[in-house]
């Protein structure tokens, strides 16, 4: 890359985010196709103009056409719509129940979704049951769309396990909490898909921080040399704890993708419609033996990064207002009023059933037992080890002497 | 059928007997294909066996461990080969962080068939990172296997033993004794993968080894019986887990140990052997266990190696010092 083009996309991009409107899929790829996109990206920086954030409802919930991605939602009804407005208030509920939990003390941390709602349920009711989902360890609307019980996700935030859920029981994997890590678990899994002849497709999250990271860049090298059916579908929140997206790269994220050799698209993170839309088209591209896609959707954490965090010390106020607006719920219960798809009935069910997901959560968590003291020492080795043996040996020996004591 | 070989030849017909056996056995890393690896371990695979089972990969140790783990989810046995003990770093992460921990942290439900090999150690007069033996870095780890042979018997058989775990095996091959042969029976019961074994029986002391450094203790043990010592020699096969009940059994019979391993003295596996023996065998010990390695510095240049790795000189000068007590 030379300096100037390298100055050109910086440009482009700071015009483009302050733009933010929707546009055409701008798709970094190899051959001729690449050449076109490459000239139409050039022409629209020349115009100043955001190269492309792909959007079916706008802020103000209304439906605008897209060329390219209508045809990926064309068959979704009203029920749909309520059903995705059902599962992204049910998700945000819950994860305003844990973070209350963990204000209570219930819960050592939790790492709140509030903000992207739309860009998880988008992607994850785009995922057939047989496609596998390795998840970050924010992806509560992923699980929420997967069948994994919520409550199973607070074990490793109540401190009473590492995982909680049995990976292959809904294919969702465990919570990753190494930054990036999961990219490359996807990209083996893709290529164990592949090998299989299976046309089942593999997803894995990871955020803007993460893009970063050695692994995710191994994770995009591997998948396209050989071809893997893996979407990595990278939630740009804007923030990694208190470093701005700026401060990870140079250029968007979704042009990474170019210089691997497969297509990179921005999506509207907070428009589960159009999420839905992009993660169809970027899964039939796997199932089809296109190999891998990145799906840059472009959200907005609202809360903390987590319950320790204090985003007060290094952002506005007015940069969580202006995000606001555009709330992935609000949007879409905007258009389901303005085409008349819910009642007053359908809210005010919703807001009963989510009240009592809550009331769930909270008893289920309360009720949630500490493990068993031996517990440290399960599961350590598939096979046993000589000195996991030894060392639980002599933990019950000492777990006993109190027990003696007491019984005297 | 018994036959003799080279250690190199003998891991190399052990991935071609489990890649037969199970066709959810791969053979993964930089160079494994056409070339048959840097050391030619996987030579002629690839011909046999297609570019889908033993597979070239991008240069990118991370990569490489994350995504065997990735195929291990999707139900494969990856064989993944570091080229270099040095190299192991970049991949260092995925395999303490992820590798390690998958089992526990699914309370079971996924398991980690995934062997990492790293051919390991000097004696070789290669240029830096080539020549390293990190095997304390990883027996540190809970939820990894560290084996190492010394022998081509061994190496062909416990690499059968490695693939066949569902927990990860971190395989060191002692490369400097690649190229060593000895006889191979296939057809054999092999001694179960974490046993040591005594290699030679002894009444003085016992000098406990694994891997490069198991040869070189079975000399000393030739050259200090010409001086009418007689020494036990170890060989420990596994260092995690590490067979303590034959270490004290040796131990309770010679009454002295001296450890032998090519990597740092500080903190290596010889510490924690010292450490364990000595709570065992406290009142038959004679002497302090006595350890012989590699000093708290980077591995040196070539031209230094000599100096730096245990040799027979150092051996018998710390067998010297354990019976002089």
């Amino acid at each position: 890359m030379t300096v100037e083009s390298t100055a050109a996309r910086t440009s482009r991009r700071s015009a483009g985010s302050k733009a933010g409107t929707s546009g055409t899929k701008a798709a970094g790829t190899t051959g001729t196709k690449g050449t076109t996109r490459t000239t139409a990206r050039k022409a629209a920086a020349a115009k100043g103009a955001e190269p492309g954030l792909v959007q079916l409802l706008t802020p103000e919930g209304k439906r605008v056409k897209n060329a390219e991605y209508d045809k990926y939602v064309s068959g979704i009804t009203a029920d749909d719509l309520r059903g995705l407005y059902r599962d992204m208030v049910l998700t945000r509920r819950f994860d305003a129940e844990a973070t209350a939990l963990q204000r209570q003390g219930e819960l050592g941390l939790w790492a709140s979704l509030l903000g992207q709602e739309a860009a998880q349920i988008g992607s994850g009711r785009a995922l057939r049951d047989d496609d596998y989902v390795f998840p970050t360890y924010r992806e509560h609307g992923v699980a929420w769309c997967r069948g994994v019980d919520p409550t199973n996700l607070l074990g490793m935030f109540r401190g009473v396990n590492n995982g909680g859920w049995d990976p292959n029981g809904n294919n969702f994997h465990l919570y990753t909490i190494v930054i990036g890590s999961q990219t490359l678990h996807a990209t083996g899994y893709a290529m164990g898909v592949a090998k299989d002849g299976a046309d089942s497709a593999v997803i894995a999250y990871f955020g803007d921080g993460a893009s970063s990271q050695g692994d995710v860049a191994e994770s995009f090298t591997f998948s396209a040399v050989y071809n893997a059916p893996v979407v990595f579908f990278c939630q740009n929140n804007q923030w990694a704890i208190s470093e701005p997206t700026e401060k990870q790269t140079r250029v968007p994220l979704y042009q990474r993708a170019q210089g691997y050799g497969f297509p990179g698209v921005r999506v509207d993170g907070n428009d589960v419609l159009a999420t839905l839309a992009v993660t169809r088209w970027a899964l039939e591209r796997a199932r089809a033996g296109e190999g891998p896609t990145l799906v840059e959707a472009y959200t907005y954490r609202m809360g903390a990064h987590t319950t320790s965090d204090d985003p007060t010390r290094y952002r506005h106020d007015d940069e969580r207002a202006a995000w606001e607006a555009k709330d992935p719920l609000l949007r879409l219960r905007r258009h389901l009023e303005a085409a008349h798809h819910a009642d007053e009935g359908f809210f005010a069910e919703l807001e009963a059933e989510s009240e009592t997901l809550g009331k769930r959560v909270r008893e289920a968590v309360r009720a949630m037992p500490d493990p068993d003291h031996f517990a440290i020492f399960e599961n350590v080795y598939a096979d046993g080890h000589a000195l996991v043996d030894e060392e639980r040996a002599q933990f019950a020996a000492y777990q006993a002497s109190f027990a003696d004591a007491e019984g005297v | 059928m018994a036959e003799k070989m080279a250690l190199a030849k003998a891991i190399n017909e052990s991935l071609r007997r489990a890649l037969e056996a199970d066709p959810k056995v791969l053979v993964m890393g930089e160079d494994v294909g056409k070339l048959g690896g840097v050391f030619r371990v996987t030579d002629g695979l690839q011909k046999d066996f297609g570019d889908s089972r033993v597979i070239d990969t991008p240069l990118a140790e991370s990569g490489i461990v994350g995504t065997a783990i990735g195929l291990a989810l999707r139900g494969y046995r990856p064989v993944v080969e570091i080229q270099f003990d040095g190299f192991v770093f970049p991949a260092y992460d995925q395999i303490v962080t992820q590798l390690a921990k998958m089992h526990a942290r699914s309370l079971g439900k996924v398991k980690m068939p995934v062997v990492v090999r790293i051919p390991y150690g000097g004696g070789i007069g290669a240029v830096e990172h080539h020549s390293e033996s990190p095997e304390a870095l990883f027996a540190h780890v809970a939820g990894l296997k560290i084996v190492s042979p010394s022998n081509a018997s061994d190496a062909y058989w416990m690499m059968q033993q490695a693939i066949q775990s569902d927990d990860p095996v971190i395989y060191f091959e002692p490369k400097r004794r690649y190229w060593d042969k000895a006889e191979v029976d296939t057809e054999a019961i092999p001694a179960p993968l974490h046993r040591a074994q005594v290699v030679r029986e002894g009444t003085d002391l016992t000098l406990a080894a694994y891997g490069p450094m198991v040869k070189l203790c079975q000399e000393a043990a030739a050259a200090a019986a010409e001086e009418g010592k007689s020494l036990e020699v170890l060989d420990l096969r596994s260092v995690s887990p590490l067979d303590f009940d034959s270490v004290q059994a040796s131990v309770e019979k010679t009454r002295r140990l001296v450890v032998v391993h090519e990597a740092p003295v500080f903190f290596g596996s010889g510490a924690e052997i010292a450490a364990r023996i000595t709570e065992r065998c406290f009142y038959h010990l004679e002497a302090p266990v006595l350890r012989v390695g590699g000093y708290h510095a980077p591995y040196p240049p070539a031209r230094l190696e000599e100096s730096y790795l245990p040799d027979l000189d150092r051996v018998l000068d710390a067998v010297d010092r354990s019976l002089a007590y």
